[in-house]
């Protein structure tokens, strides 16, 4: 809240800075409009900023000044010299308050009646800003924590540093040329790194992860929505984008106003919804995605919607548009009208989002970077407004590939996986002519960048690789490519019309080397290599059998252990398969582990003898955390458990067993290997342990994995280990101990006594709150 | 009327570019071709990390290909829209000040020079025509399309 404020107070101070020669000039001409507007806007700013903070004084006093300027802007009064007076007085008091707030001192004392009242109509007296505006002035400003540098003066140093990495890569290239000397050398490595470094800082000093402007989102619609009364849940998408920090800054105001119109406006009291057959909670989607050289935030309600045909009448009597013209304008028109300075449909003006405003300014401030706004709305179910922003100068990571030689770049947000085309489960099929690769029995349609970009590439078909695409709301395609070469992060600039109106490339950047990379646009190659695109994946999935249903099933991997097993393993958890010498297995540290590239990972699935010659291959699972290997003989198919699971009696490497492909098939549990391995590879210190009766199979199948999670080991009784915790169900007859915490599980939500300090087993929070004091306890 | 004038030779033909649209002129090393681009762009090259459109002059005006294949080649780097383009050219010769107003060719030009003209303009070198760098940038399909 505090870094809010801050910009608050910036943002204020900013715009008083830049108003200061503007009242002057207004003073001098009132009926100057475009001094109005501005002067308009800020105390609109104003206004709406201050009913997010709180600050009940500025908003009164912005919101009389606003009335009174909107009147004026309306036509409906005239700017005469008391109002003049009585604004300026406003604005000063307004800039008297902010430097209190940016002191982090009270507001100064002083009724602010007398100022509101001097702007009605026919008002008597001026106030007297003067005194206390000097007193202002003296009051020591207390000392920055952040400085504002102008964007161009970064850009002046990212260029220049771009310049010296290009300087440096020259002199690489003589250093290399001319006889080496080590100091030289040493000297040289070090100040590449340094550039490397500075390269690196001043790029991130610009960007920002769309986040930050996200994150204030819910509670302003929270405290919105509470004020009128209405139920709005957001839901926010794409927080991860990057975007170049400016575009933020310059994107927040009409992102703030766009939702609180949509909140205002759009969306209905909920009794008015329940009305009209819609859910009494209404929903705010916004969203921001990457789409080619563009930033796409989209802001959608499932509102009332815009009334077309009374803003063509609403334009018509405000004389935005002639009566003729009027009749021309085709719907889409009709909505863009909302844009028109002092136009809105709303009925009523409200402290929100006022009269219609907004999207001018909205409009002014979004195409100032560059960007659009478009409005789509249909009466009765909602309206979306788009933002398009461009992405100058945004940081994309990204992959770079080759074909015939040539470098490109795919940004990395749109693939999937890379797999190589004679892989183990990917086929190459021609379907007239049209290539389609099938990835573990997922059809995807193939496009050949060579033929897209009518290159010769003398990389046979089979030698390439298959890049698995997903553009921005497309679908998925293989793109082959002849080698994959590096993942970098680029700073993407816009190339020339003429390149792009390819259609393929989103922009172009440079390499480390100097020499310009084209970025390509996914979504674009897709339309060029002739993939359809639709809005919903339906890449088929090869028919497992009649009736399978998708939503329920599991998909797994069906394999073949080394003794010969038939298991599955959750797909989910395999991150991909390996092949390695037997020699890389060895038995270590009284575990067997596996060597792959350099790191190495537990081996589970074998026994040191099952490890013949030759090679071994193998799974690589994942947990987010650790990998494990697990060794198999074959890989069988990828099917999916629609059949119940016969849960094994002990906890082990196979949890269950299950009709897969309608024969039985051990389930591996992947939890089960991960517990067991990776506290073998890295054992803790000072274990916890649990004890749960094994008897139990709730507390086995359901308890288990949240204590294991809770950083503890799990025993059951047969073990004869001292525990640190038991948990038991209430009612059970446990032998007293007091070396060990007990914790006692009921199963109704409602405690029967007060003196009954038992858990619900279904409290999450409770049992974990108890696990880690319990814990805490045996820690000391 | 006191405009400065480059002069350079495209497809052998004298002719001028304004000077003041002319930010430097530069010998391109590298070229990246940019494939499926219109006919006309050459490929992209880098400038001091910026990343230059080049515009094969020859191609833009329909009089065939300029050979890149001898390596280095002479090009003015114009800015336009916030793009930066490289012409290629034969040759850079000289800057000259101009001694007229452009004025209409009344005689039968090319098609291409047509297209690209803003008028021939009197220097101490003789009449020169005057490109309008822009229409050379744009190429032939752009034209088409408007």
């Amino acid at each position: 809240m505090d870094d809010l404020i801050a910009d608050f107070v910036a943002e204020c101070r900013e715009m008083l800075e830049a108003l200061g020669g503007e009242i002057v000039a207004w003073e001098a001409r009132p009926d100057d409009r475009a001094r109005l507007d501005s002067i308009f806007r800020f105390v609109h700013t104003v206004k709406g900023n201050c009913g997010f903070f709180e600050f009940p004084r500025l908003e009164a006093l912005s919101h009389a000044a606003e009335d009174a300027l909107a009147d004026v802007r309306a036509g409906r009064r005239h700017p005469d010299g008391a109002l003049v007076s009585a604004v300026l007085a406003v604005i000063d008091r307004i800039g008297e308050m902010v430097a209190a707030i940016e002191a982090g001192e009270d507001m100064p004392t002083g009724d602010d009646n007398h100022l509101i009242d001097a702007l009605a109509p026919g008002a008597e007296g001026t106030a007297a800003p003067a005194a206390a505006a000097a007193e202002a002035a003296t009051r020591a400003s207390s000392a920055p924590r952040t400085i504002r540098l102008s964007v161009e003066l970064l850009d002046r140093v990212m260029s220049t540093v771009s310049d010296m990495v290009l300087a440096r890569n020259e002199l690489a290239r003589r250093l290399r040329e001319s006889t080496s000397d080590v100091p030289v050398d040493g000297a040289f490595e070090r100040l590449s790194s340094i550039i490397a470094e500075m390269r690196d800082a001043i790029t991130r000093t610009r960007m920002q992860r769309i986040e930050n402007l996200f994150v204030g989102l819910p509670r302003m619609v929270r405290d919105l929505s509470a004020e009128l009364g209405k139920q709005v849940l957001v839901d926010i998408e794409g927080g991860d984008v990057e975007l170049d920090r400016e575009m933020i800054e310059m994107i927040r105001d009409p992102l703030t106003h766009i939702i609180r119109n949509a909140v205002d406006h759009g969306i209905e009291k909920p009794a008015e919804r329940l009305k009209v057959g819609k859910r009494e909670i209404g929903v705010l989607a916004v969203s921001a995605r990457q789409s080619g050289n563009q930033i796409l935030i989209d802001i959608q309600d499932d509102g009332r919607g815009i009334d077309g045909k009374r803003l063509v009448e609403k334009a018509i009597a405000s004389g935005v548009v002639g009566k003729d013209d009027a009749a021309q304008l085709s719907p889409r028109d009709q909505l863009a009208l909302i844009f028109e300075a002092g136009l809105s449909t709303a009925k009523e003006v409200t402290a929100i989002s006022g009269r219609g405003v907004g999207m001018d300014v909205v409009r002014s401030n979004v195409e100032r970077i560059g960007g659009i706004v478009e409005v789509d709305s249909k009466p009765g179910e909602g309206t979306r407004m788009t933002l398009r922003v461009p992405l100058t100068l945004t940081i994309i990571p990204a992959l770079t590939v080759s074909i015939a030689g040539q470098h490109f770049a795919i940004p990395r947000s749109a693939i999937e996986e890379i797999v190589r085309a004679n892989g183990e489960s990917v086929t190459l099929e021609h379907v007239g002519g049209a290539g389609v690769a099938t990835i573990r029995g997922r059809r995807v349609p193939e496009v050949s960048l060579a033929s897209v970009l009518g290159l010769e590439s003398n990389v046979s078909e089979q030698d390439r690789t298959l890049v698995v695409l997903r553009p921005a709301g497309g679908d998925v395609y293989a793109l082959s490519v002849d080698r994959i070469h590096d993942h970098e992060e680029l700073v993407v600039k816009p190339a020339a019309p003429a390149v792009m109106a390819t259609g393929l490339y989103a922009g172009t950047t440079l390499a480390d080397d100097g020499s310009p990379i084209l970025l390509f646009d996914p979504a674009g190659i897709a339309a060029v290599g002739g993939v359809k695109l639709e809005v919903q994946e339906r890449t088929a999935r090869i028919a497992e059998g009649p009736a399978s249903t998708i939503s329920k099933a599991t998909p797994v991997l069906l394999f073949r252990g080394l003794d010969g097993g038939r298991r599955a393993l959750r797909l989910a958890v395999v991150d991909r398969i390996e092949e390695v010498p037997a020699s890389a297995v060895n038995e270590t540290a009284g575990q067997l582990r596996v060597q792959l590239g350099e790191s190495i990972l537990p081996l589970a699935g074998a026994s040191a003898s099952e490890i013949g010659e030759g090679k071994v291959r193998l799974f690589r699972l994942n947990d987010g955390l650790h990998e494990i290997g697990y060794a198999f003989a074959e890989v069988i198919d990828f099917a999916t458990i629609e059949h119940d699971v016969i849960h094994s009696e002990r906890p082990g490497e196979i949890s269950g067993v299950s009709l897969v492909n309608n024969e039985p098939a051990e389930l591996v549990d992947a939890h089960w290997l991960f517990a067991n391995h990776t506290a073998a590879a890295a054992p803790k210190k000072e274990e916890l342990v649990c004890l749960i009766p094994d008897w139990d199979p709730w507390m086995q199948n359901m308890l288990r994995p949240l204590v294991e999670a809770a950083g503890y080991r799990v025993v059951d009784d047969a073990e004869n280990e001292k525990a640190d915790v038991v948990i038991a169900s209430l009612g059970e007859e446990l032998p007293e101990d007091a070396s060990h915490k007990t914790i006692w599980l009921r199963t109704e939500p409602e405690a029967a006594s007060k003196k009954d300090f038992s858990i619900y087993r279904y409290d999450r929070a409770g049992l974990l709150m108890a696990l880690k004091s319990a814990g805490a306890g045996r820690g000391k | 009327m006191n405009e400065l004038l480059l002069v350079v030779t495209i497809a052998g033909e004298r002719v001028a570019l304004p000077a003041a649209a002319v930010e430097s002129v530069v010998e391109l090393e590298s070229l990246i071709p940019v494939p499926r681009a219109a006919p006309h762009v050459a490929g992209l090259s880098a400038l001091r990390s910026r990343v230059l459109t080049v515009i094969d002059c020859m191609r833009s005006l329909e009089l065939g290909d300029t050979d890149c294949s001898d390596g280095i080649r002479e090009a003015a780097v114009v800015e336009l829209d916030g793009h930066h383009y490289a012409l290629i050219v034969d040759l850079v010769e000289d800057v000259v000040e101009a001694g007229s107003d452009p004025a209409p060719v009344r005689a039968a030009m090319g098609t291409g020079w047509e297209r690209v003209s803003h008028g021939m303009v009197e220097t101490e070198q003789g009449p020169l025509l005057l490109v309008d760098v822009a229409a050379l940038v744009a190429g032939v399909e752009a034209k088409a399309a408007a």
